[in-house]
């Protein structure tokens, strides 16, 4: 185990150099600057504020700077909000991402494994097809359809839920989102997942519900619900969780509109505006933590296979 | 029956015309009715994405001030207008020709630079292939949506990008694919023998190695293209794909979405016009992949 994970880690070094490279000379690339939008500088002006932020300095010599202060953790200030460090950016703006992700994976597990479980142990039923069309048509419905209808209908039409924003209540002390606001984005976060998993499921639960072990704990006179959760179903979810890493990389994207359309003070939507204009400190940030999430999470569920099957062995 | 009879002849004659992969493979494809269907819709979409424009009586970026939120029916608008009085009909037609066109041609990206990329790890192996795969890995671990944006946000939103863009995303599990299914050729005698032949990796590749991909290959564009689809509508509905006045199923979503309480029709019909276009993909790629590969039904 710590062999492997040691040589994951190693395995992440390049792939976050990359991304810090791309992300760093990307942003350079852009025409536009992120001092241009705001007040009329004078050239004077402009040159003190430049050098103030090591503008005026080489590329390359910009580059390794950033690339030192990356690796000792400091991700630099803020180009555009004064006083502010990419740091706090981050940590004020990832709650709202955090609970809709959260959420939406563990609503999307929920359903879909139930669904899987249910589809499987009537192959070939109608249940079973119409959760399966349940499922092509979640994987095809990309979610700017969805969150729009969504919205029309059950905030327009129906009015039973908010359009869009998002608020905070707190309870004994801690914040908790307000639940209503949440329904509508995590349906439409959580309803591609859904449909993934539950095909996941299903082929797994089918495949297992075969298996020799099975038929052994039936042979054995064991009750048929007994056999399904205590036996079937831990090796019929395994495959949900080696897919965990990819969907928390859909979510992200996912987010993207869902935090756009529903107007949520998220990451996502920060994302956008920053690139925009041209923050650049901000937007690498956000770039580097998300393909550091990204990367972790995905050794997670590795890591998490490995514990849950022992067929698996790391190397 | 004796050597060289007329009997023999005619069994050889049979033998000849016995039922080759891909006929197999059609015969089984045209029995899947979801994917018939499919290919029939699709076939429909396509010719409106032509033909359509030529019908309909309006241009697509024709601005009508006197029919803004023009309801279906209304003033010769089939199925409405939009906030500056554009027909919806027209734009639809022209939407869904640049969303299809988009797929196919960031598609044809994809697939060249994924079949050379993976075909060539696969045969030649060793140390040329971890490299190659390891570069794979590496690029398919980075957050790829991110810089689709920022490369639309930088360098402008220009259409020929949003082909490159996604395109150089996509040719990832390309070349995986492809890598695999080339490690498994390579083993096959016919290889051997061209190799024995004399014949040049390059050569090779190229002639033996490639072809044989189809199967696998086909499959997986079929499944692509309606990813590129989602993934231009996607950044055309963060407002950095397609730019106005042309539309894309994408930029009509998403205005239908800034409208959809004064003019519903304007988020309807494009939506429905995806979800279809997108599930005719999907059911045509599973019957495909049923229809070539039938050990994994």
């Amino acid at each position: 185990m710590l062999r492997f994970l040691s040589r994951r880690l190693l395995i992440a070094i390049p792939t976050m150099f990359l991304v810090v490279t791309l992300a760093f000379f990307m942003m350079r690339a852009a025409p536009g600057s992120p001092f241009v939008n705001e007040r009329q500088l004078t050239p004077e002006v402009q040159k003190v504020v430049e050098a103030k932020y090591g503008f005026d300095r080489p590329l390359y010599e910009q580059y390794g700077r950033y690339l030192a202060d990356v690796v000792k953790g400091d991700f630099g200030p803020s180009l555009k909000y004064r006083d502010k460090s990419v740091l706090e950016i981050l940590g004020e703006n990832y709650r709202v991402s955090l609970w809709l992700g959260l959420s939406a994976i563990l609503v999307a597990s929920i359903i879909g494994v139930f669904l899987g479980v249910l589809a499987a142990l009537r192959q070939n039923k109608s249940i079973d097809y119409a959760t399966m069309a349940i499922a092509i048509l979640g994987v095809c419905i990309p979610t700017f359809v969805t969150a729009p209808l969504l919205v029309l209908t059950f905030g327009s039409i129906l009015g039973w839920l908010p359009l869009a924003g998002w608020s905070w209540t707190k309870v004994g002390g801690v914040e908790f989102p307000n639940f209503k606001n949440m329904i509508l984005p995590v349906t439409v976060l959580a309803l591609p997942q859904i449909a993934i998993i539950s095909r996941l499921v299903r082929a797994g639960m089918i495949e297992v519900l075969r298996s020799n072990y099975v038929r052994t704990a039936r042979s054995k006179g064991l009750p048929e619900n007994l056999i399904v959760r205590k036996h079937a179903l831990r090796a019929a979810i395994l495959p949900l969780v080696s897919y965990l890493g990819p969907a928390c990389a859909g979510l992200l994207t996912g987010s993207l509109v869902v935090e756009k359309i529903f107007n949520l003070p998220g990451l996502g939507k920060f994302f956008v505006i920053s690139a925009l204009q041209r923050d650049y400190t901000v937007v690498m940030g956000m770039v580097i933590f998300y393909a550091g999430l990204i990367l972790v999470l995905n050794l997670i569920a590795d890591m998490l296979y490995a514990a849950l099957d022992p067929r698996v062995r790391l190397s | 029956m004796i050597p060289g009879s007329p009997e023999r002849a005619q069994l050889m004659q049979q033998a000849v015309k016995g039922r080759s992969l891909w006929d197999d493979a059609r015969r089984r494809l045209l029995r899947n009715k979801a994917a018939v269907a499919s290919m029939v819709v699709l076939a429909v979409m396509v010719l409106l994405s032509i033909l359509g424009p030529l019908v309909v009586p309006f241009a697509y970026d024709t601005v009508t001030k006197t029919d803004v939120w023009a309801a279906p029916g209304e003033a010769g608008h089939l199925i409405g207008a939009d906030s500056l009085g554009r027909d919806l009909l027209a734009r639809l037609f022209a939407g869904l020709g640049v969303s299809l066109g988009i797929g196919v041609v960031a598609t044809a990206v994809s697939l060249v630079i994924g079949v050379a990329w993976g075909a060539t790890a696969g045969y030649l192996g060793g140390k040329v292939d971890e490299v190659m795969m390891r570069i794979v890995d590496t690029l398919y671990s980075l957050p790829f949506i991110f810089f689709v944006i920022l490369l639309m946000v930088v360098f402008g939103k220009n259409i020929f990008l949003i082909f490159l863009a996604i395109g150089a995303v996509e040719w990832l599990t390309m070349a995986r694919i492809v890598r695999g299914q080339t490690l498994s050729l390579k083993q096959k005698e016919f290889i051997e023998a061209a190799r024995a032949a004399g014949l040049k990796p390059a050569a090779i590749i190229l002639r033996h190695i490639v072809p044989n991909l189809l199967g696998p290959v086909v499959v997986y564009v079929t499944l692509t293209i309606p990813a590129i689809i989602i993934a231009e509508s996607f950044l055309s509905f963060l407002g950095l794909g397609v730019q106005a006045p042309m539309a894309s199923l994408g930029t009509l979503i998403s205005g239908g979405a800034q409208d959809m309480e004064m003019a519903p029709w304007l988020l309807i019909y494009p939506s429905i016009t995806m979800i279809v276009t997108l599930m005719a993909f999907n059911f045509i790629g599973d019957g495909l992949r049923d229809a070539i590969d039938p050990k994994d039904r």
